[in-house]
């Protein structure tokens, strides 16, 4: 065991972290917003709408993230350099990160699959409680918002729990486009210094731990929504 | 219609990406194997073992379905190759060059094993306690029962989960392109820094990672309706 890397590294490591964090929250948020149409017009939406929601959802679950991204990246990317007119746009800065084409690609490949979720979840909602809601005369936009949503996202909070681990364990993919995340340190610690196991156990150990934080914190939250079935 | 850089023979990158689509689905399709091995074995340590096979089938399965498959990969694969190379050393032997692909399938049916693991173990406790207890009843042993009730009954539960677990195990096998192999993602990623027709060559190949989903979609749905007949229909 070597460990003599670790107290150089660890303050980039500590950065590496935050930045996944960030990573994950971000497409998280970003990624569910966009669920929630995409979910809702496969429900309720007119055909040509919920059509296409539906291949979208199919083509973000059927093709690998790692080329969703790469394909953004690598591909958009040398689109974008090849135009002067991007090159000098104030947009630059931000096109030219590879954070940037992270977090777009992780978003909508998290619109895909949460948008499969939330079109269950509005599913699951009884009929009788929308229909309770519309007696009140509520806009349909007060349904939604009071009724419709809240109660679907309880429905399957359990889900999005394992979905956010699942894009917590996705996030890594971003150190492949130059993230600098828990990943992109410790793949920069073995190429610096040569030794693999150690850095790639504490990236495991790492993400370990952040997967049991993130349950926890989905449990603390289904306790302070008590579902009675 | 298709440019001259996607044709086949020496001019276009066809025939490159006909074969990593080749050695995708044979990394897949053994993975998936190896998974469906280590997920029967891991389900029956978990359902039916002592404390160690127990302890063992938890660890394995909370390790590898909390830490991100990249890393998992690079660990196995690093840890494989010298691993082995340690044992051949120990007969004497000097150290080989660890086939890519045969660790990109090992490593992966690893990956593979914990969920199949879980898939099997819900379907396995999904099987009606009478019916086992049936079995029991005519003087089947343990491995008989497996057999003739508990495998064929649980079947029609682990479908969803196997099927589930075959489009995963395609995706992932793009992972594999981080190590740098043959499969499609890490030959398109060569041909497309080669050729600098970057979105040319990811969509195409999303295409055929697209297709390849549809068309196991297809039959997925044909075996779960074969293996739900004689089911009642769910409402």
């Amino acid at each position: 065991m070597n460990w003599t890397w670790f107290p150089e590294y660890l303050p980039l490591l500590f950065q590496g972290v935050w930045l996944t964090i960030q990573l994950l929250v971000l497409s998280m948020v970003f990624g569910l917003t966009l669920a929630v149409p995409v979910g809702l017009v496969q429900v309720t939406g007119p055909k040509w709408l919920a059509r296409i929601a539906r291949g979208y959802c199919t083509l973000m679950r059927g093709t690998p993230l790692l080329v969703q991204l790469w394909l953004l990246y690598f591909g958009l990317g040398s689109v974008f350099a090849a135009f002067p007119e991007v090159r000098q746009s104030i947009f630059w800065p931000i096109l030219r990160e590879g954070y940037f084409y992270a977090i777009l690609a992780f978003t909508l490949n998290e619109g895909g699959y949460g948008g499969e979720i939330m079109r269950g979840a509005f599913l699951s909602v009884p009929k009788g409680e929308l229909e309770a809601a519309r007696a009140y005369g509520m806009s349909p936009w007060k349904v939604l918002h009071r009724v419709w949503l809240p109660r679907a996202v309880r429905n399957v909070l359990p889900t999005l729990a394992s979905e956010t681990v699942l894009m917590l364990k996705a996030t890594p993919l971003a150190a492949t486009v130059t993230v600098l995340d828990i990943f992109g340190v410790i793949l920069r610690v073995r190429q610096n210094t040569y030794i693999t196991y150690e850095p790639l156990i504490t990236a495991a150990i790492i993400y370990m731990a952040l997967t049991f934080l993130i349950t926890r914190a989905f449990n603390y939250v289904e306790g302070l929504v008590p579902s009675r079935r | 219609m298709i440019p001259e850089i996607l044709s086949f023979g020496d001019k276009g990158f066809g025939d490159e990406l006909l074969r990593g689509t080749q050695y995708t689905l044979v990394i897949a399709a053994s993975a998936y194997l190896i998974g469906i091995c280590l997920g029967l074995l891991g389900s029956a340590g978990k359902l039916y073992g002592g404390a160690f096979a127990r302890g063992t089938a938890a660890v394995y399965t909370t390790i590898v379905r909390s830490v991100p498959e990249v890393v998992l990969i690079l660990i196995l694969y690093f840890a494989g190759t010298r691993g082995t190379n340690t044992l051949l050393g120990y007969f004497g032997l000097g150290p080989i060059e660890v086939n890519g692909t045969l660790a990109a399938i090992a490593v992966l049916g690893v990956v593979q094993g914990a969920y199949h693991t879980e898939v099997f173990r819900a379907a396995i406790q999904a099987v009606p306690a009478g019916q086992v207890e049936a079995g029991k009843a005519f003087g089947m042993r343990g491995l008989q029962i497996f057999r003739r009730i508990i495998g064929p009954a649980m079947l029609p539960n682990a479908i969803p989960g196997l099927s589930n677990l075959w489009l995963i195990v395609i995706k992932d096998t793009a992972l594999v392109a981080v190590v740098g192999n043959y499969e499609l993602l890490s030959t398109t990623a060569s041909a497309a820094a080669f050729t600098k027709r970057y979105m040319l060559f990811f969509l195409t190949t999303a295409l055929i990672y697209l297709l390849i989903t549809l068309i196991s979609n297809y039959f997925i749905s044909k075996l779960e309706s074969r293996y739900r007949r004689g089911q009642t229909k769910l409402a």
